[in-house]
């Protein structure tokens, strides 16, 4: 019987035949090898085959680890509402996993192992099935070791069930990557080794900012804006280098939709059409009221849904350039299939600030809290902030902050803030963190056209929850690149003894404080981020409008925070999208327990804390 | 090497055991699982397996490092000779095992002179710091073991640096410090300054050493990093004795300082 699902497979499978493009999937494609924009495709079932294969990258041959022979993977498409069934098998010597980005699956199917299943072990079939809420762009990847980096990683869109409020006449979807030909393995230990070892844009005699003065005292580098640079990787855009031209078709007056997916491993890129406006609709699966700019920085796992409208019959550059500029992936939106757009030069690489290490300008004298001095607090897990929550059964709180802002509105939350564990894993907690929602990124803060901000953005539909946060709970990233170390509160996730607890119903504050000198692309399983605004009213007109979204970039130096509805009992995995960072440490767990079980939360908290008060630093930045 | 020597020297290295003991080392597995939901799903074994596998991967990962700093023949002094300076660790972020090697042979037939091996347990106990502790080894010229204390990392203004004191089983105290500094002139192109001191509490004859500052090598060294793990170099250096060493020289007939020629590889992996 040839029924919708053979339909599905012998699409999503006829790339295996064809040529040099053809070993991708159709809408992976470039136009000069048959593909003019996605044609509607949709099913509820779906087999996924985990194997070894070889791929050709840049004129490279070389092997991947992905999913039914491509890189990337298939498209996943389906309704919103429908229930979906996924037959993983796992064609591996080693075990796999699948994990759905973004969408708010119940948790034992949400793909990690260790966290919410075992795994899937060589050999083994495991059948993903459910429904999910939620309509857009999203992705899918890897979550076992570094498989990510190798190609396992693909595309999944979900129609929505009613009208989609974006009109569109054409889409295509990127998925924008880094490939390496060296293993990820080697490549991580050549981090752990020499951690400066794969930059090739080091302070150098002619250009040494960096050596002296500050930077040099507390041994950071203002020239450290990727851990791993063009050196090692060929970016990519569905598999394509610049040399293999992803290329699109369209007709002049046709408005486009490109859905943006970072599938890269270690890399945010910037995003931009030359001479071409982008009005970005969507931003991690959900649609944002309409908003034109010229260029965008797409943080690893964010996905950007974008509509152009060409009106010239000419080829436009479609540019994704590393956030370090060591390299770009360039694809051609053309009025012909197979045309070639010029790719513009790279352009001069950012330098960061004093402000990026979270120092006021002319402000700094004793600030420095480098070189391992102890902020007086011994060794407390991350877990040990949540003394006194139901269920918990510690006996008294005797760390930690849990004390309402002096200087904050009257009605605040609960605060609950782990003390940073000052050892070998930390070199600087940022005195000054800021919000920098209004900036759009390193390196495009001085670029003459317009740049898109998290501040811009605003959720089409109303937020589902308006309630005003009852605890917030405040996360530090922390690091030392030179160790190449890197972890929340200064504890890497094999030093974690407890999962950092939600509770069923809540609406939690959850504030992220960048104390590294990187921007991290950080991710929590299963839930929302309702992100925070400074300025924007929460009671109602905009403030019900906050963008929504699966994973935050957050800057160096700034504090930010999130709103959660923590409406999903289960284990959560939470992590910095950089693959390396998350191999290294920077993860933990969030687990929501079922309130009934547990006793109504205490409503106000006092509790004593010593050495660093954060607190200090907390007023005006809030709400 | 008599029973108390050898007592002597496994006590000096225990001291800085101690010192570097702390409590997290200490810290045992928690009974209850940092969570566990998915246990009432799939099964309590099935995720305690998985549970440990992703904390392991998640920032306790083992490095093999090696490093030879210095694989250089010296040429223009007394007599030509072939010198090393390597070191190797393995370990995580915080403990690790740590072998240093140092020595030279003659290039005109005379075999080893020097030699060295120190094998030491490493301690990370500050960002850029590591305390380190253990035994080192003179294969040649005698034969002679010593108790081990060192510091070793990075200082302000990116000065790699490692100091060690050392305790012969002969009781000697003597010490050695080490700094150097990569100054890029292109991404590849790196010169490297470095200088070597030799210090010690007494007079110890049989090696010709005398009390106080006993040399100083300080060397520059141009590398061109092909790969970064792969860096060819020239340098000069000039090697000096001072003091009762400086006599002790002289009184041989030797010179007791010379500038050398060097060519040389750095390489890692």
């Amino acid at each position: 019987m040839f029924t919708r699902r053979h339909m599905l497979q012998s699409a999503l499978g006829t790339g295996a035949v064809l040529g040099a493009s053809g070993l991708l999937p159709a809408w992976a494609r470039p136009a000069s090898a048959g593909n003019t924009g996605l044609t509607e495709l949709a099913g509820s079932q779906f087999d996924l085959d985990i194997g070894k294969f070889p791929v050709r990258i840049n004129g490279r041959t070389t092997e991947a680890t992905g999913i039914n022979g491509t890189v990337p993977g298939p498209l996943i498409r389906f309704r919103e509402g429908d229930e979906v069934t996924l037959n993983v098998t796992n064609r591996l010597a080693a075990d796999t996993s699948i994990h759905w980005h973004g969408l708010l699956v119940p948790f034992h199917m949400d793909g990690v192992p260790g966290v919410s299943f075992p795994g899937i072990h060589p050999g083994e079939t495991f059948q993903y099935k459910f429904a999910v809420p939620q309509n857009g762009t999203y992705w899918y990847h890897s979550h076992s070791g570094l498989q990510e980096q190798v190609g396992h990683y693909g595309p999944l869109i979900i129609d929505p069930a009613g009208t989609d409020p974006v009109q569109y006449d054409r889409e295509y979807v990127l998925v924008l990557g880094d490939w390496t030909f060296t293993d990820p393995h080697r490549v991580f230990a050549k981090l752990k080794k020499n951690a400066e070892s794969l930059n090739f844009n080091r302070p150098t005699v002619t250009n040494p900012t960096g050596l002296t003065g500050m930077w040099g005292q507390m041994r950071m580098s203002p020239r450290d804006l990727a851990d791993v640079t063009g050196e090692t990787y060929t970016y990519v855009i569905n598999g394509h280098s610049t040399a293999d031209n992803f290329n699109m078709v369209f007709e002049p007056g046709e408005k486009v939709r490109l859905r943006i997916i970072n599938a890269g491993a270690m890399t945010l890129f910037n995003v931009r059409l030359p001479g071409l406006p982008m009005t970005v609709v969507q931003a991690d699966g959900l649609n944002v009221q309409p908003v034109e700019t010229d260029e965008f920085q797409i943080g690893v796992a964010e996905t950007y849904d974008v509509i152009v409208q060409p009106a010239e019959a000419r080829a436009y550059a479609f540019v994704a350039e590393s956030i370090d500029r060591s390299g770009q992936a360039v694809a051609t939106l053309g009025p012909r299939p197979g045309m070639r757009a010029e790719a513009p030069e790279l352009r001069p690489v950012p330098i960061l600030t004093m402000k990026d290490m979270g120092m006021d300008h002319g402000n700094m004298g004793g600030m420095s809290e480098a070189d391992g001095m102890k902020s007086g607090h011994e060794g407390h897990d991350m877990g040990s902030a949540n003394v006194n929550m139901p269920g918990d059964g510690m006996p008294a709180m005797d760390h930690g902050a849990m004390k309402p802002d002096p200087h904050g509105p009257a009605d605040q939350p609960a605060r609950i803030e782990a003390d940073i564990e000052r050892g070998p894993g930390v070199v600087n907690v940022a005195a000054m963190p800021m919000s920098r929602l209004d900036e759009p990124g390193i390196g495009l803060d001085d670029v003459p056209h317009r740049t898109l901000t998290y501040s811009q953005l605003r959720s089409l539909d109303m937020n589902p929850d308006h309630r005003s946060p009852e605890r917030e709970i405040v996360v530090h990233l922390t690091s030392n690149m030179e160790r190449y170390m890197w972890s929340f509160d200064g504890v890497k996730f094999s030093e974690v003894t407890e999962s950092i607890k939600f509770y069923e119903g809540e609406r939690v504050r959850l504030t992220l404080i960048n104390d590294t000198m990187m921007p991290h692309p950080i991710h929590l399983h299963g839930m929302f981020f309702d992100l925070v605004i400074p300025g924007l009213d929460a009671s109602g007109g905009s403030g019900m409008h906050m963008p929504r979204k699966h994973t935050v970039v957050v800057k160096p130096a700034e504090k930010l925070s999130v709103d959660i509805a923590a409406e999903h009992v289960g284990d959560w995995a939470f992590h910095c999208h950089l693959l390396y960072h998350m191999h290294a440490g920077m993860m933990q767990v969030v687990s929501v327990l079922p309130t009934d079980v547990s006793e109504p939360m205490p409503a106000t908290m006092e509790m004593d804390h010593e050495g660093m008060d954060h607190g200090d630093m907390k007023h005006g930045e809030d709400m | 090497m008599t029973t108390s020597s050898l007592k002597r020297i496994a006590g000096s290295g225990l001291i800085a055991l101690s010192l570097a003991a702390t409590p997290s080392l200490a810290q045992e597995a928690p009974d209850t699982p940092p969570w566990n939901q998915a246990d009432a799903i799939y099964g309590e074994e099935a995720m305690a397996k998985a549970r440990e596998d992703v904390l392991a991967e998640g920032g306790d990962q083992k490095t093999f490092y090696v490093l030879f700093n210095q694989l250089e023949a010296q040429t223009g002094g007394e007599e030509d000779s072939f010198y090393w300076n390597g070191q190797a660790n393995w370990g995580g972020d915080v403990n690790k095992l740590w072998i240093k090697t140092e020595g030279r042979a003659s290039l005109e037939g005379g075999g080893v002179d020097d030699a060295e091996i120190q094998a030491l347990y490493s301690r990370a106990v500050a960002p850029f710091w590591n305390l380190q502790g253990g035994l080192r080894y003179d294969i040649e010229p005698d034969g002679l073991a010593h108790g081990v204390v060192a510091l070793n990392g990075l200082a302000p203004y990116w000065f790699e640096v490692d100091a060690s004191a050392f305790v012969s089983e002969k009781g000697d105290l003597t010490a050695r410090i080490e700094a150097e500094y990569e100054l890029l002139l292109t991404q590849r192109l790196i010169l490297q300054p470095r200088i070597e001191a030799n210090l010690a509490a007494q007079d110890i004859p049989e090696r010709g050493t005398g009390s106080g500052l006993n040399s100083i090598d300080a060397g520059l060294r141009l590398r061109y990093e092909i790969k970064r793990e792969f860096a060819p170099y020239i340098g000069v250096e000039w090697q000096g004795a001072f003091g009762g060493t400086k006599d002790f020289i002289e009184a041989a007939g030797g010179e007791a300082d010379e500038t050398v020629f060097l060519v040389g590889l750095r390489t890692w992996y």
